[in-house]
Parts: structure tokens; C-alpha cells; sequence
């Protein structure tokens, strides 16, 4: 797989990891009750698992397996930078959860994992084409 | 495709099939007599979708389809995805069975097995994660 993919995988298994983590930690404590603190953890399991792991798993396959021009992949910056910018906006939302900050660091959070987004987006829609291109 | 990834794909589209069965009985919560325990079947419903379905369609496929560990372990350790299978599927349905339960019963073992359940989840995590790892490799 591409440089970049492996980079998105990795980032997903590295957060299902954590996101499992947590999701074991709450769910025991569910059971056995020990700190009720421990359900402050729950957003954060669930912004792991859904952008963390599923969405970055999504993107980096899908950079991987979409047709290509012949061996390019186009225009890759905005798929790097999607990288990025899920992963700050993935922690700010969740340190924002967790240290109290302001509603101007969720929002930007989200607005980061938004733009994490377009920017895989515009990388993207291009490469959804036919296998074969015909000729005009 | 392997008999492994068939085994999860299939596995995963009947957790499919049975987390909209559950969502059919919360919706009916409001209108029908239901028994109490279908109150505590929220976060089931959810984790039948997202661990049951989701996260097993995306194990099977990774085994099928991520670029090759080694031409001996083509697909990495076969017990390590066995394991994957055995222990998530123990845990989510020890969940399914146990959380609701909890819910209507004051026995305390309910709680044991909740966390047994967790435990089984999150080591069925690790063992994916250990055997998918190597696999992610540029090529």
C-alpha cells in the first residue's frame, strides 16, 4: 500500500486501541462499579472509534484502492493534510472533554475534522471514474 | 476469499440483521407492554452495529485483502485472527445477554460477567491490532 495509506492504518489501529481501551474501561466499571469518573471517557471512546479508527481506516483504504491514472494518484496534498487535520481536530475535541477548555476549542475541533473532509474530498472525487477510461 | 474472512463476513451480516431486530423492539418500547430488560438494550443495539457488523466486516476484509505479512504467514498468525473472532464474539454476546439483565436483576454476577465481557472485547481488539500491524507495510 501507498506511503500515505500505511500512515492513515496505522493512525486507525493506534486509535482503535485506545478507543477499545476505553470502551473496556467503561463498560467494566458498568458492571462493577469502581469511579464514576470514569464515564468523562465516554465521548472520547466514541470520537476514537468513529473518527479515529473507522473514518481514517475509510480514507486511508480509500486512497489506497481508488482508480488511478495509470500509476498517479493525482493531487495527494489535500490527502495529506486531511491526515493532519483529523488528527489535531480529533484531539482538540477530546481534551476539550476532558481539561473543560471553551466551545471555541470544540468548534474548532469540529471545524478542523470538517475541513479533514473537504480536503480528502477534493483528493478524492476525481478518482472516482470508470476502471477504463473510454475515449471521447 | 478465506474460509476466515467468510466465517467473519457471515457472522458479521447476521449481528447486522440482529441489531435492526433489537432496534424494531426499542421502537416498540413506547407503544407495547414490553419486558422491562428491552429498556437496557440501548447500548447493545449500538455495539451490535458497530462491534458485531461493522468492526468484524472490517476484520474479515483486512485478512482477505491487506498486502501480505510474509510468504510463510501470508495472512499472519491464523490463531491470532481465531482468537480475534472467538474472543469478540464471546464478549458481544456475553454484553448482549448480561447488560439488559443487569437492568432488571439485582444479582451481582450480572456485573461479573459485564466485565468478563469487557475484557474479552478489548483482548479480541489486541489480538487484531498484533496480527493486522506487520501487514500494514508501503510498498
Amino acid at each position: 500500500m501507498p506511503r500515505l495509506s500505511a500512515w492513515y492504518v496505522r493512525a486507525a489501529l493506534l486509535y482503535l486501541g485506545l478507543g477499545f481501551t476505553l470502551g473496556g474501561l467503561l463498560l467494566a466499571n458498568k458492571g462493577l462499579p469502581q469511579q464514576p469518573l470514569l464515564w468523562r471517557l465516554l465521548p472520547a471512546h466514541i470520537e476514537f472509534l468513529l473518527f479515529g479508527w473507522t473514518l481514517q481506516l475509510a480514507f486511508g483504504v480509500a486512497f489506497w484502492i481508488l482508480p488511478r491514472w495509470r500509476t498517479q494518484r493525482g493531487n495527494v496534498r489535500p490527502a495529506w493534510a486531511a491526515l493532519v487535520l483529523v488528527n489535531i481536530g480529533i484531539w482538540l475535541v477530546v481534551l476539550t472533554g476532558w481539561l473543560e477548555w471553551s466551545a471555541w476549542s470544540l468548534a474548532l475541533g469540529r471545524l478542523l475534522e470538517s475541513a479533514a473532509v473537504v480536503a480528502f474530498g477534493v483528493h478524492a472525487w476525481p478518482r472516482i471514474k470508470p476502471w477504463v477510461e473510454t475515449p471521447l | 476469499m478465506p474460509s476466515l474472512t467468510r466465517l467473519f463476513v457471515k457472522t458479521s451480516l447476521i449481528y447486522l440483521a440482529a441489531a435492526f431486530v433489537v432496534g424494531v423492539f426499542l421502537a416498540l418500547r413506547p407503544l407495547l407492554p414490553l419486558p422491562a430488560f428491552v429498556g437496557g438494550l440501548t447500548p447493545v443495539y449500538f455495539h451490535l452495529f458497530m462491534v458485531g457488523w461493522v468492526m468484524q466486516l472490517i476484520v474479515g476484509v483486512a485478512y482477505w485483502m491487506f498486502p501480505k505479512w510474509s510468504r510463510l504467514l501470508p495472512r499472519g498468525h491464523d490463531g491470532l485472527a481465531l482468537a480475534t473472532y472467538g474472543l469478540l464474539n464471546t464478549g458481544l454476546l456475553l454484553r448482549a445477554i448480561a447488560e439488559p439483565a443487569l437492568s432488571v436483576s439485582a444479582w451481582r454476577g450480572w456485573g461479573w460477567l459485564i466485565a468478563l465481557a469487557a475484557l474479552l472485547q478489548w483482548l479480541g481488539g489486541l489480538a487484531f491490532i498484533a496480527n493486522t500491524w506487520p501487514r500494514v507495510k508501503e510498498k
